[in-house]
């Protein structure tokens, strides 16, 4: 009984967590008459289908009426090839700053940790001069992967390091007398042990670029941008009557693949999150 | 002779491992660091569509600090950043100890408690739009609770909105500040936590006198997180408010994109960016270099 107010509590809490998360998903579903007629936590009628159709490929974003779909699609295109390079070059790196340490290798180690505190505003101009130079201002692919990546690799690297510094160095030094050399004893020890910080590793990168706003409305033009931009621009996008299922929908449909990995696999996530962070 | 011929392997492989890192040591000196430095000589230069080389000193932070709109953006980023970090920090830490209760039903309320971090801030800040909205939203409930004369309409009201971006942000980072405080709660040793209690201490008094103490590094950590959090917040405060109305919720990164981007005065927003990087390293860094003192 004495729990009772504890129990109490974090039911309320879960339910501030939980109302976004509701009112998106009733309002999507509902009819524009419903939503004026009925309070915004009323459940609807019937399940409407329309929001959802015409967020997916009807609504006007920009210059394109197809609406969400082409832009669902380029955040694929955006973080497969983004998430997949940033951690192989992460693990690589890891790998060496780890157990390949040479004079040097702390300087480096903090030169990528403060890379990741810096505000990234700090960046955008000399960056968005460089992809005019290399002709690929504006475009997604190679545009803003590129920039995913290498603003990425101080994460990525950091993650593999705390995890590799756990791999006793006996390990690296028995395969050497072997004769392993540096690639074989990455493919034939580390890999195999690393399994769990790949995971972490990779779905950290798969939220945090598929999330990201910043550099995609700073580096990508119409057609190319990700979709957390084009949700944006949806919802920006001055008509007569603000459809508010359809933002609706469409914001749900930007949130499913983060939520569906974050249900899947949030154990990786939260490790994430804490890892380094709870070593200070 | 079979030492010397390993140490031969060794060095050889000691190149090739240097040549794999060389790409990403390079790339953090010349995309960050030489990018900074970059940033610095256009605040100083008269650029404006495009970056020029036009040397002009400090004007452009003449006119930063002499914009009503940066003076905005920086108070805003003091209201907000202050309650957000206080209040994000106080309900994770709450919710920590309470999770901390060996609780039935844990990991479901984990979940529930941390999946808006899985969220696009973009998305965040379209339902919030939606949910603070005067005519349908929060004020609309509790009128039609029958509190007819209920006033909640903060997102339209210059003096207000931007206290709707702390309650957007709180809501999205809050789970993450109690799996940071959790962590911390569980990383500390039982034992010190009998020893009070044999002691005769009650549970108020152990938080407050062991627990607590013992969580400082904790408070440290999730202080830093937090703070960089709001200092980097934009697509939240973009899809939610737009900065507005006016640009009464204009935050730095808000302003420096508006300027760099929109307006054309690359020059200004260089030179707002680096206050931002500023304030990042007045706020942040002496955090880190106590918690590094602290460990000693």
């Amino acid at each position: 009984m004495r729990r009772l107010p504890i129990y109490l509590l974090l039911t309320l809490a879960a339910l501030f967590f939980l109302l976004p998360l509701y009112i998106m998903l009733v309002t999507s579903f509902k009819t524009m008459p419903e939503i004026y007629n009925q309070g915004i936590l009323a459940l609807p009628r019937q399940f409407d289908l329309y929001a959802w159709r015409h967020a997916w490929s009807g609504a006007t974003i920009g210059a394109s009426n197809q609406g969400i779909h082409p832009f669902f699609i380029n955040s694929f295109e955006l973080v497969i090839p983004a998430v997949i390079i940033s951690t192989a070059i992460g693990a690589i790196n890891g790998y060496i700053l780890t157990h390949w340490r040479f004079r040097g290798a702390n300087i480096i180690f903090y030169l990528l940790l403060l890379g990741t505190v810096f505000p990234f505003q700090i960046i955008l101009l000399p960056m968005a001069w460089v992809q005019g130079k290399l002709h690929i201002a504006g475009t997604l692919i190679p545009g803003l992967v590129m920039v995913h990546i290498i603003y990425g690799l101080a994460f990525t690297t950091l993650f593999f390091r705390n995890y590799y510094v756990s791999i006793p160095h006996d390990l690296v030094r028995a395969a050497r007398v072997d004769g392993a050399g540096f690639f074989r004893i990455f493919w034939r020890v580390m890999l195999p042990l690393s399994t769990p910080i790949i995971m972490v590793t990779a779905i950290w990168q798969f939220t945090m670029i598929w999330n990201n706003f910043l550099f995609g409305v700073v580096f990508t033009n119409s057609d190319q941008q990700p979709v957390t931009v084009a949700i944006n621009d949806l919802v920006d996008t001055v008509t007569s009557v603000h459809m508010w299922n359809v933002d609706m929908a469409a914001a749900l449909i930007a949130a499913i693949p983060t939520l569906v990995v974050y249900l899947l696999a949030g154990k990786y996530f939260v490790r994430g999150l804490t890892g380094g962070a709870v070593k200070g | 002779m079979a030492h010397s011929v390993m140490q031969r392997i060794g060095g050889k492989d000691q190149v090739i491992a240097g040549l794999m890192l060389s790409p990403t040591v390079l790339a953090a000196i010349f995309f960050i660091y030489a990018f900074i430095l970059w940033t610095v000589w256009l605040s100083l230069t008269r650029s404006t569509i495009l970056p020029s080389n036009h040397f002009i000193g400090l004007a452009n932070y003449n006119d930063l600090f002499g914009s009503s709109r940066w003076w905005r953006s920086l108070s805003n980023l003091g209201i907000f950043g202050g309650l957000y970090v206080a209040i994000s920090m106080a309900i994770g830490l709450l919710l920590a100890i309470l999770l901390d209760q060996r609780i039935r039903g844990e990991r479901l309320f984990q979940v529930v408690f941390l999946y808006p971090m899985a969220i696009s801030a973009v998305v965040t800040g379209v339902a919030w739009r939606w949910l603070l909205d005067p005519n349908f939203g929060v004020q609309a409930i509790v009128r039609s609770l029958g509190f007819t004369h209920f006033q909640f309409a903060w997102i339209d009201d210059p003096d207000l909105a931007i206290y709707t971006v702390v309650i957007a942000a709180v809501w999205q980072t809050s789970g993450f500040m109690m799996a940071i405080f959790l962590a911390g709660l569980r990383g500390i040793s039982p034992d010190i936590v009998k020893a009070a209690r044999i002691d005769g201490a009650g549970t108020l008094r152990i938080y407050r006198r062991v627990i607590l103490p013992n969580l400082a590094p904790t408070f440290f950590v999730a202080f830093i997180l937090s703070a960089g959090l709001a200092i980097k917040a934009f697509g939240l405060i973009i899809a939610l408010t737009g900065g507005g109305p006016g640009y009464s919720t204009n935050v730095p990164t808000i302003f420096m994109y508006v300027f760099s981007f929109e307006r054309g005065e690359m020059g200004v927003g260089a030179a707002s960016a680096l206050i931002m990087l500023a304030i990042m390293m007045v706020v942040v860094v002496p955090f880190v270099i106590l918690d590094a003192r602290r460990k000693v």
